[in-house]
């Protein structure tokens, strides 16, 4: 396919970067479509972030608003930090798609429609009185107009697919047409499609056709004057690839199998947003991971447990609801003291809530969400790739200290991606741990006491079955110190109670650090786990503005960095922006007396630097006032 | 009654357990914890059982592993020296599944109650007997709730007064047995506490068996339901209530054989008939082999929650491969087709290089 046009000039505009949206029925292949722009963006050298958008419902009721499925992708020539706050360019593929999504476009912004769609029926059906295309009421946008289906149809007639067969090949026109206007390489779309119908040649070919069919429409017909391109990015060298937030944390845990040497064995029952962990894991059974799909959250929890009990890696996945169910037998694991990584891929609560929108309002849960007095580790990852280094993390805890440790993702970076700077596994850090071989009494009695205590972790000893002399028994009971034996005193208890908590206490984990250009900002942002992003770019364009903000990222929870209170007593002002209605500013200000400004919002959508930005400014302000 | 042979080269269900040729005693099996049941509760008979049976298995004692949930006959691993764990309320089997699957060198044994296998674990208990994995499990039914101090359980008969239903119970109690065969569980056997040859025949064929291997056993709580059993024990009543299993043989029982049971060509179920009436050839002849669950589960119906008849030994016996053996099948194959290059997935398919400038 060439670039050039013989005897036609578009004007190619240089841009630094760019937001996409596309929007269409969930039928219509939105998220395959964005899938496949982000890795031409990708093979293409472009820093790139993306939000996924869909409905619960697989197929919620055609052409209807719930029923809309939305991909946005925001890459650039420079590293950017969120998948953009609005769309410069909005692809709609029905009526519905146009209503629920053209309040995000700015004025001035492009817009694409498929008008086979806008039928009197279609737009009645959304509540449009008269139709938009034709009332005026997009004036304010460059609207190009185009009847994909009928030009897919059209160029498929040949191919002999039905017509409804090969109108469902309607979004690759329009990612032909879109990979037209921003210059993408095209050979990675071909090859893809090959490859996922490969099975079914003539569907493959019929969806190579419309993507060409959609680059030439923008080859050849005079309606788009301008094409955009937007140059590699500068990222720092290396090799890279495009990874989602579960993808990432997937790989995390066969690496933490790998770099522990132990067997992995994933306990799980399926929940959105988290399924996806378990599909990625269960194809990686060649390195030693084996996937369980229990018959609900407490057997796949239990069954981990177990596997670790054995002397494996045991790992859960689930999302809030599944936390709740599970809450028990992480008590069991937080008193028989063994190793267990529990990850909670947060999304809309309470109850089933909005099971594919993001919030972070299981912090508390995670932190507190089990009868007693049962502290564990709480890490939470920034970005999509980020939860690579976060299962690791989290992993590595959990082996060395004999824990359960919650590692909380959240839907807006579990299907989110962005560019990895892929490391080496011999980078990586080393997860061994040694098991208990010999008896250990400190009486020197010869016995084995299960509940002697490493003194600088205050880790228990790891030992499982098969080794012989150290037959012990443990369970949920409050044990002695030490022996281990069931112990119903009540200093035994309190010392227990307060050695399990000191344990937790004394997880090492490294200082938070402040990102502050000017060195002397009286603002500080603190945020945790998905925000990085929104805070990040919110307080770029702050300081653009000539303002002075500081910015620092909790991924430790639980235990909080040693420095967290001092740093947080270094300004005037902290303001902590969540997804949930406060959860880590109580905290905050429980551990550290620090008066934060607790700002929220709980909307199922990601913060957008645009309202955090307005936030700050207030802030910064009203400070210098 | 010994273990069936079934003729077929199938492998047992201590096969890839570690033996040794020490000799073992019950002693070497009792743990130096304190045994704190009420005087006469019938776990210690059980317990006694379990640990005078174990040595005759000639494993390691470090590869024995005893998982239970939580109540009185829950306590039961902290008595035994080998590896345990005294769980949460009803997850026994789901604990247990993990364990046996990440660990096919462990003899794993499940020890539950009424309550807790029926009640709150229930559901783990379906799925654990669908799912076949290779555990033993010890189904202590004493009709009751012993730790909770005395509220019916449901495997308690309707219209029992206990302190949680004064006007008698309303529920319609679960006949373990049924619900196991239901499950399609491959091993499914009874026995009664105060029978110690019955429970140990039990137990041995239970632990040949490559699967999930249920085995209930009636046990007293002389505390809180005592003589919940006395017409299965008593002499004048033993004999013509209890109809003890032998596979191959007519299922046939009473103080002089007088009893027989039948099948009803029609529907299919079984019902209890006088021998010199109906005949010895009408008579059915056990076979727990075989596949279809409906025969065992007939049988299983013999006994009502009035306990006029009760069926022991082993109801069924059938080869199914486990799921433990298949899942860690599953891995052995994925690691021979593909060998465990981390660098090679962490890369992936597409890929770019940023050369720095
Ligand atoms: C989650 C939970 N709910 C309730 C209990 C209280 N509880 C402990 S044991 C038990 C019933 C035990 O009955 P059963 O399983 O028949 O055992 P038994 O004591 O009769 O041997 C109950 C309700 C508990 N420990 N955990
Ligand atoms: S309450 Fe009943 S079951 Fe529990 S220990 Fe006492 S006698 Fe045994
Ligand atoms: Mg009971």
């Amino acid at each position: 396919m060439s670039v050039s046009t013989p005897g036609r000039e578009t004007e190619i505009r240089k841009l630094d970067r760019v937001v996409i949206r596309f929007a269409g029925d969930s039928g219509d292949g939105m998220q395959l479509t964005g899938d496949r722009f982000t890795s031409e963006a990708a093979a293409f050298g472009n820093d790139l972030a993306t939000l996924p958008n869909f409905p619960a419902e697989i197929r919620a009721p055609a052409g209807t608003l719930p029923g809309v499925s939305s991909f946005q992708l925001h890459f650039a020539d420079y590293d950017i930090l969120t998948p953009g706050d609005r769309p410069d360019v909005l692809v709609a593929m029905n009526p519905a798609a146009l209503k629920a999504n053209i309040a995000d476009l700015p004025p001035g912004g492009i817009l694409i429609v498929n008008t086979d769609e806008f039928s009197k029926r279609a737009l009645s059906k959304v509540g449009y009185g008269s139709d938009p295309l034709e009332d005026g009421s997009l004036e304010e946008f460059q609207v190009h107009k185009v009847a994909m289906a009928t030009l897919t149809r059209a160029a498929l007639e040949p191919t002999g697919l039905s017509k409804k067969d090969a109108e469902r090949s309607k979004n690759m026109f329009a990612l032909g047409l879109l990979s037209w206007m921003y210059h993408r390489p095209t050979e990675g779309t071909e090859r893809f499609l090959r490859e996922k119908f490969a099975k079914q040649p003539d569907i493959a070919e019929a969806n190579v056709l419309a993507f060409r069919t959609g680059w030439n429409y923008g080859e050849t017909t005079e309606a788009f004057a301008v094409t955009y391109e937007v140059a590699p990015a500068k990222l720092n060298a290396g090799t890279y690839r495009q990874i989602t937030g579960n993808t990432a944390l997937a790989y995390g845990i066969v690496a933490a199998g790998q770099r522990s040497e132990l067997p992995v064995f994933l306990g799980t029952y399926p929940i959105t947003p988290a399924s996806d962990i378990l599909h990625e894991l269960s194809k990686h059974k060649n390195f030693g991971v084996t996937t369980f799909q229990a018959e609900d959250e407490i057997a796949a929890v239990g069954a981990a447990l177990g596997a670790s009990y054995g002397g494996a890696l045991g790992v859960t996945t689930t999302s809030g609801p599944g936390v709740a169910l599970k809450s028990e037998t992480i008590g069991l694991a937080v008193m028989t003291e063994l190793p267990l990584l529990v990850v909670a891929v947060q999304r809309g609560g309470p109850s089933t809530g909005l099971p594919t929108k993001t919030e972070q309002a299981d912090l508390l849960q995670a932190m507190f969400g089990r009868n007693g007095e049962a502290p564990l580790p709480v890490i939470a990852p920034s970005t999509p790739a980020d939860c690579f280094a976060a299962a690791l993390e989290a992993a590595k805890i959990a082996l060395t200290y004999r824990t359960p440790v919650m590692l909380l993702s959240d839907g807006y970076i579990a299907n989110g991606s962005e560019p990895w700077l892929i490391p080496t596994t011999a980078d990586l850090p080393d997860l061994r741990v040694e098991f208990a071989s010999e008896p250990n009494a400190p009486d020197g009695s010869g016995e084995f006491w299960p509940y002697v205590r490493d003194p600088e972790t205050l880790a228990r000893p790891w030992a499982v079955p098969g080794t012989k002399g150290l037959e012990h028994r443990i369970g949920g009971l409050e044990k002695a110190d030490g022996k281990g034996n069931i112990s119903y005193d009540p200093d035994n208890h309190d010392k227990m109670v307060r050695l399990r908590q000191a344990k937790i206490d004394g997880v090492v984990v490294p200082d938070i650090e402040v990102e502050d250009p000017s060195g002397s900002a009286d603002v500080l942002v603190l945020g945790w786990g998905s925000t990085y992003g929104p805070i990040g770019a919110a307080c770029r364009r702050v300081r653009r503005q000539g303002m002075k903000i500081a910015h620092a990222h909790l991924r430790h929870l639980n235990p909080f960095p040693g420095n967290l209170g001092e740093v947080l007593r270094g300004y005037r002002k902290v303001v902590v922006p969540e997804m949930n209605l406060g959860q880590l500013a109580l905290l905050l200000r429980a551990k550290y007396l620090v008066d934060v400004i607790s700002r929220t919002k709980v909307s199922g959508l990601p913060y957008k630097a645009e309202e955090l930005q307005d936030v700050f400014i207030e802030i910064v302000q009203g400070v210098q006032a | 009654m010994t273990a069936i042979e079934l003729g077929l080269p199938t492998i047992g269900g201590l096969e890839g357990v570690p033996t040794t040729d020490e000799k073992q005693t019950a002693k070497d099996y009792k743990s130096d914890q304190e045994v704190r049941w009420c005087p006469g509760c019938g776990d210690y008979i059980i317990l006694n059982a379990v640990q005078s049976f174990m040595p005759e298995l000639g494993l390691k004692r470090e590869n024995v592993v005893f998982v239970s949930g939580i109540g009185c006959s829950s306590r039961f691993p902290y008595y035994m020296n080998t590896y345990g764990v005294h769980s949460i309320h009803g997850r026994a089997p789901a604990i247990a599944t993990g364990l046996a699957t990440a660990r096919p060198d462990l003899s794993v044994w499940v020890v539950t109650g009424d309550g807790d296998a029926l009640s709150i674990g229930g559901n783990h208990l379906i799925h654990m007997l669908r799912r076949n994995v290779n555990l033993k499990v010890l189904l202590f039914n004493n009709r009751i709730y012993g730790l909770t101090k005395g509220q019916y359980s449901p495997t308690s008969e309707v219209g029992k007064v206990t302190k949680s239903t004064p006007m008698g119970s309303l529920d319609h109690p679960f006949n373990p047995i049924s619900l196991a065969i239901g499950a399609e569980a491959t091993f499914v056997a009874r026995a009664m506490d105060s029978d110690r040859k019955g429970v140990t025949e039990v137990l041995r064929a239970a632990a040949q068996h490559r699967g999930t291997a249920v085995v209930e056993i009636y046990q007293n709580c002389p505390i809180f339901n005592d003589g919940a059993f006395d017409v299965l024990k008593e002499p004048g009543e033993r004999d013509r209530r209890i109809i003890p299993l032998t596979h191959g043989e007519p299922i046939r029982f009473g103080a002089e054989g007088e009893y027989g049971v039948i099948r009803d060509p029609r529907t299919g179920t079984f019902s209890v008939r006088k021998v010199d009436e109906v005949g010895e050839d009408a008579l059915v002849v056990h076979d727990a082999t075989l596949e279809d669950p409906s025969y065992a589960f007939a049988l299983s119906r013999l006994g009502g929650q009035d306990l006029e008849h009760t069926v022991t030994g082993v109801f069924r016996q059938v080869q199914r491969p486990t799921y433990d053996d298949l899942a860690r099948e599953q891995v052995s194959a994925a690691k021979e087709a593909k060998s465990a290059d981390l660098d090679a997935l962490l890369r992936g398919k597409d890929t770019w290089t940023v050369i720095a400038d």
